[in-house]
């Protein structure tokens, strides 16, 4: 297992494995998210953030979410550092652009500014929600079933330029997820001429799912407040 | 045509390189990119200078050895072709041109624009062969192999060892060509009891070497002059994940 996981092969299957976890998790939170967009009333988003905070399976599988994010940061950060030392002396002249897309020479710079996101994101929200608690959040909520969706959408009704914070790391994500998607299963052996293609276009239909849908919310709860 | 020439100029392993300039007059369009530098190299020699000392041999895109980083891409601004297939008329008249060496740990430079690239042999002696009995010529029909499947170990077979792939990737990454020679094998059923081994020995030889591991780009598929697909990566991985899970 440890000379597994030291071969440059078994490092990236970790970041693979892990990433390809976390893509399945952003479309559930997407869905949990969308909500928002569906019910102006705030019921139905307060009854999913409600199931997702108290359900055993989903609080089961958070610590693992969590493993996931570590080891894939992780991961990626010894390979990122590994493969720059592959070249100590650099080109005077390279044209990258002819070759590949800007995304996938970009992916630790992308996922950086992913991290910086998340962290905003959690200290918005989830910190909130799970353990400071916010007296928006206490606002009408029935049985137990915190009024999330007001914590949310205040944020965004007051707060512009957090909107837009919203919107570019959704942007970023995006663009971390169009080459991901294919990486993740080409690094796991699961693609060949043909599915490469499909996977590509899966991975582009994905990320722009992925980050317009989260690109969305922030901007239609700005919207809608000034109508 | 008239050119300016920026070339990488090192003495040998030790000594700090530096860019040289040169000029060159009169260059046909029709001469190969290898002929325009043996033309300045005769200019060199008239004046009494060092040559410009690059790798070659075949001409003919053949046999991998020339090896040079143009304009800021790997065999020049063409794409599926080798250096010396490369023509001036893929430049204009007064162009500047930089012309570097192969950069990546696994390729040190021994003299200006020729690096050492014995680490690619040292990972084929590690797992990129057969073991067969010699003497008893075999029945070339008596293993059957699908067309296809021939089809795609001759694909990975054309790999030439330029390194056109380590040069062009990001993190210097050899998995073009180790992931060509895994498959080349992998594919045909004289490949298979070996499988494992292979797999595990070159990959290992690979990292030792430092070359830094894939991170699916793709650049090295667009510069391969051989056309070598990012198919066979995915299968290297397949069989190097395979043979982890084997005892
Ligand atoms: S895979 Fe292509 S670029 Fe790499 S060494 Fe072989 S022929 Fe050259
Ligand atoms: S000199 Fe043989 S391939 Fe270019």
């Amino acid at each position: 297992m440890s000379n597994f996981l030291n071969s440059s092969i078994g490092k990236k299957f970790l970041v693979s494995i892990s990433g390809l976890f976390l893509i399945t998790f952003l479309l559930v939170h997407l869905v949990v998210n969308s909500m928002i967009l569906f019910d102006s009333t705030g019921v139905l988003f307060n009854q999913a953030a409600h199931f997702m905070g108290t359900n055993p399976i989903i609080k089961f599988v958070e610590p693992v979410l969590a493993i996931g994010f570590i080891l894939h940061l992780l991961y990626a950060g010894i390979v990122t550092l590994q493969n720059q030392q592959a070249r100590p002396v650099d080109y005077k002249k390279q044209h990258s652009g002819n070759s590949s897309k800007w995304a996938s020479r970009n992916m630790f710079i992308l996922g950086s500014l992913i991290l910086i996101f998340l962290v905003i994101h959690i200290s918005n929200f989830f910190w909130k929600m799970r353990f400071t608690g916010h007296e928006l959040l206490e606002q009408g909520s029935t049985d137990g079933v915190e009024n999330a969706y007001l914590l949310v959408t205040s944020l965004f009704i007051d707060w512009w330029w957090i909107d837009i914070v919203y919107v570019l790391g959704a942007v970023a994500l995006g663009f971390h997820l169009s080459h991901a998607f294919w990486a993740g299963f080409q690094t796991l052996g699961l693609s060949n001429i043909k599915w490469r293609k499909r996977l590509d276009f899966l991975g582009l239909l994905y990320s722009i799912l992925v980050a317009g849908g989260f690109a969305l919310i922030p901007v239609w709860v700005k919207i809608a407040s000034m109508l | 045509m008239d050119l300016t020439l920026k070339i990488w100029r090192q003495a040998d392993r030790k000594a700090k390189g530096r860019f040289e300039i040169y000029s060159i007059k009169n260059i046909s369009p029709d001469s190969s990119f290898l002929e325009m530098l043996d033309v300045l190299n005769e200019q060199l020699v008239r004046d009494n200078a060092e040559p410009v000392a690059f790798d070659h041999d075949c001409r003919e895109g053949i046999c991998g050895m020339c090896s040079l980083f143009i304009n800021g891409r790997a065999h020049g601004p063409d794409e599926s072709i080798t250096t010396c297939q490369l023509h001036m008329r893929k430049f204009r008249d007064g162009d500047t041109i930089v012309i570097e060496p192969w950069r990546a740990c696994g390729f040190p430079v021994i003299k200006d624009l020729i690096v050492d690239r014995n680490a690619f042999d040292k990972i084929l002696q590690a797992g990129g062969f057969i073991s067969v009995n010699t003497n008893s010529v075999q029945d070339g029909n008596a293993i059957i192999i699908p067309k296809e499947k021939s089809d795609e170990a001759m694909d990975a077979a054309a790999c030439i060892g330029c390194g056109a792939c380590v040069a062009t990737c990001k993190n210097s990454s050899a998995m073009l060509f180790v992931a060509s020679k895994v498959s080349q094998l992998a594919l045909l059923p004289q490949g298979k009891p070996e499988a494992v081994r292979r797999a595990k020995a070159m990959v290992a030889k690979m990292d030792e070497l430092g070359f830094g591991g894939c991170t699916n780009t793709g650049a090295c598929e667009v510069e391969c002059p051989k056309n070598i697909s990012l198919a066979h990566i995915a299968r290297l991985n397949r069989e190097f994940l395979l043979a982890n899970l084997k005892p």
